[in-house]
C-alpha cells in the first residue's frame, strides 16, 4: 500500500486500468471520448461542465485535468471560478433543501 | 523588460540553449529522442519535399517584447538585414521560379528601413508575399499608419498575432496595451478591405497559448474568434492559424522559471503525431537569417543550426543542393508535431 491515497502522476496512468479488464476499459474510454466531442454542446462547453462536476465530486485528478483543459479551451479564470460556484451552490443547496425534510419531521413530532 | 541577450541570460547562447532543451536545467532530464520518433514514422532522415517558400527574417528589432518570442526580439535588438543581403535574396527568387512564396518576418519586419523597397522588388517578380505584422507597429509611429494601404497595393497576405480575443490573455503575453492597439490596427486593416470575404485581401490571425499548455483545435477556436471579434469590435478576418509555442528562447525561459518545462515537454512528446511530422513546414521552406545564412526553419535559425549542406548562405543558394539535404532536428521539433501539428500556417494535420 502506498503512503498516499492520491498521486498526481497516477492521472497519466488512467489508461492502465485496461491491464486488469481490457474490454470494459475499452468501452468506457470509447464512450468517454464520444461524450466530449463537439455535438449539440461544443467540446468547449463540455469542458466547463466537466470542471464544475469535477469540483462537485471532488476528484483531484478531474480537477487537475479539467482546470487545464478548460483554460486551454479559452475559458477565463473568472468564468472557471463561476462554474465552481455553480457546483458549490448546487451542493450547498442540496444540503439545505433537506432542511425542509427536517422541518417536516420536527413539525410532525412537536407539540 | 529586456531581451534575453540584453540581460546576458544563458538562453541567449544557442549552444547552452540546445543543451537545456535536451537535458533540462538540472542536466538529468531526458525524453524519447525526436529522431527515434521520426524513425518509427519512417521519416528519418527528414528530407525536404519540394521547396516552395523562402521565409526571410529581415531583423530582430521589434516594438514589442513578447513573453513567448522565439526570436528574443525587441527594441534593443539591432540585427537588421542589409539592402545588399536583400538583393541576394531577390536574385535567388528571380532564378528559382519554384520559390513561389516569400514569407517576410522579424522582429517587426516593417522596422527594417528597406522593408518597403524589398516588398516592392519582390512584388515585381510576381511572388506571393506574406508579411508577419504584429499589428501594433501600424500605430507605433505616424510613418507606419499607411501600412494597410501599402500592403494592399502589393496584395500582401497579412498574418498577425492575436493570442486571444480578450484583453487579459493578449496583454499578459504581449505587454500592456497591446490588445487595445491590435484591435485598432485590425479595424484599420478592415477599413482598407483586409479580411473581408471575397475582397482578395487576406488577413489571417495567429493564436498561440498564453501559458504552459497546448492549443485547442483550430476550427473550433476560429469560430469563437470570429464571433467574438465581430460582436465586440466589428472585426473580420479570414483564417485563424493555431500555433504551438516552441520550447526555445523566451518561451523556454518562461517554462524554466515557472517550473513547467518538464511537464510541457512531456505533453509535446505524448502528443507526437506522425501525420503532422510528415507535413512539417521545414520540408517546403528555407529560412534566411538577417545576415543571409540559411536554416531549415525560423526556430533552427534562432538555435543557430545552419542547413546541413553546402548552400549555407544566400550567396551560395542552390535549390538542388538544399532539396537533397537532411533537415537538422532536435527535441524542440516536438513543438511542430504535437496533436494537429504546428506551422507558420497553423495546424497541418
Amino acid at each position: 500500500m502506498s503512503e498516499h491515497y492520491y498521486n498526481a502522476k497516477d492521472l497519466g496512468k488512467f489508461g492502465n486500468i485496461a491491464d486488469f479488464q481490457k474490454e470494459l476499459a475499452g468501452k468506457f474510454f470509447s464512450y468517454y471520448d464520444e461524450v466530449f466531442k463537439d455535438s449539440e454542446l461544443s467540446a468547449r462547453e463540455k469542458s466547463l461542465i466537466a470542471l464544475a462536476v469535477a469540483h462537485s465530486v471532488q476528484c483531484p485528478y478531474c480537477i487537475d485535468a479539467y482546470s487545464a483543459d478548460a483554460f486551454e479551451k479559452g475559458w477565463s479564470e473568472a468564468q472557471m471560478m463561476e462554474a465552481v460556484h455553480v457546483a458549490c451552490a448546487i451542493r450547498g443547496g442540496a444540503s439545505l433543501v433537506h432542511g425542509v425534510q427536517m422541518m417536516n419531521k420536527v413539525k410532525e413530532i412537536a407539540m | 523588460m529586456k531581451s534575453l541577450k540584453a540581460e546576458h541570460n544563458i538562453l541567449a547562447n544557442a549552444n547552452d540553449q540546445l543543451e537545456i532543451i535536451e537535458h533540462g536545467i538540472s542536466g538529468d532530464f531526458s525524453l524519447v529522442p525526436f529522431q527515434q520518433k521520426l524513425e518509427q514514422s519512417n521519416l528519418f532522415p527528414l528530407k525536404p519535399t519540394q521547396l516552395e517558400t523562402l521565409q526571410v527574417n529581415i531583423g530582430k528589432m521589434c516594438n514589442q517584447i513578447c513573453k513567448h518570442c522565439h526570436v528574443d526580439a525587441g527594441p534593443d535588438r539591432k540585427e537588421i538585414m542589409t539592402k545588399e543581403t536583400m538583393m541576394l535574396c531577390l536574385d535567388v527568387l528571380q532564378k528559382n521560379p519554384l520559390l513561389s512564396t516569400v514569407d517576410i518576418t522579424g522582429g517587426a519586419p516593417e522596422m527594417n528601413p528597406n522593408f518597403r523597397w524589398f516588398v516592392e522588388e519582390i512584388s515585381k517578380l510576381g511572388k506571393h508575399i506574406i508579411v508577419r505584422c504584429n499589428l501594433t507597429i501600424i500605430l507605433a509611429n505616424k510613418k507606419y499608419h499607411n501600412l494597410p494601404g501599402f500592403y494592399k497595393d502589393h496584395i500582401i497576405e497579412v498574418v498577425s498575432s492575436l493570442p486571444f480575443y480578450t484583453q487579459d490573455r493578449t496583454d499578459r503575453q504581449r505587454g500592456n496595451g497591446v490588445f487595445k492597439n491590435s484591435i485598432k490596427a485590425l479595424q484599420m486593416l478592415n477599413d482598407a478591405g483586409y479580411g473581408k470575404e471575397n475582397s482578395g485581401f487576406i488577413l489571417n490571425l495567429v493564436y498561440n497559448p498564453a501559458g504552459a499548455f497546448l492549443p485547442p483545435m483550430q476550427q473550433a477556436l476560429e469560430k469563437e474568434y470570429k464571433q467574438s471579434l465581430k460582436q465586440r469590435h466589428g472585426i473580420e478576418f479570414n483564417n485563424l492559424f493555431v500555433m504551438t509555442n516552441m520550447p526555445i528562447s523566451r518561451y523556454l525561459d518562461y517554462l524554466l522559471t515557472t517550473g513547467n518545462y518538464e511537464m510541457y515537454m512531456e505533453k509535446l512528446v505524448n502528443a507526437y503525431n506522425s501525420t503532422a511530422a510528415a507535413k512539417v513546414m521545414c520540408r517546403n521552406t528555407i529560412s534566411v537569417g538577417w545576415d543571409g545564412y540559411l536554416y531549415d526553419c525560423d526556430f533552427n535559425q534562432m538555435l543557430e543550426l545552419k542547413v546541413n549542406c553546402q548552400s549555407k548562405h544566400i550567396v551560395d543558394f542552390c535549390l538542388e543542393d538544399l532539396t537533397k539535404r537532411e533537415i537538422n532536428i532536435g527535441q524542440h521539433c516536438y513543438g511542430c508535431t504535437a496533436g494537429p501539428g504546428s506551422s507558420c500556417s497553423g495546424s497541418v494535420a
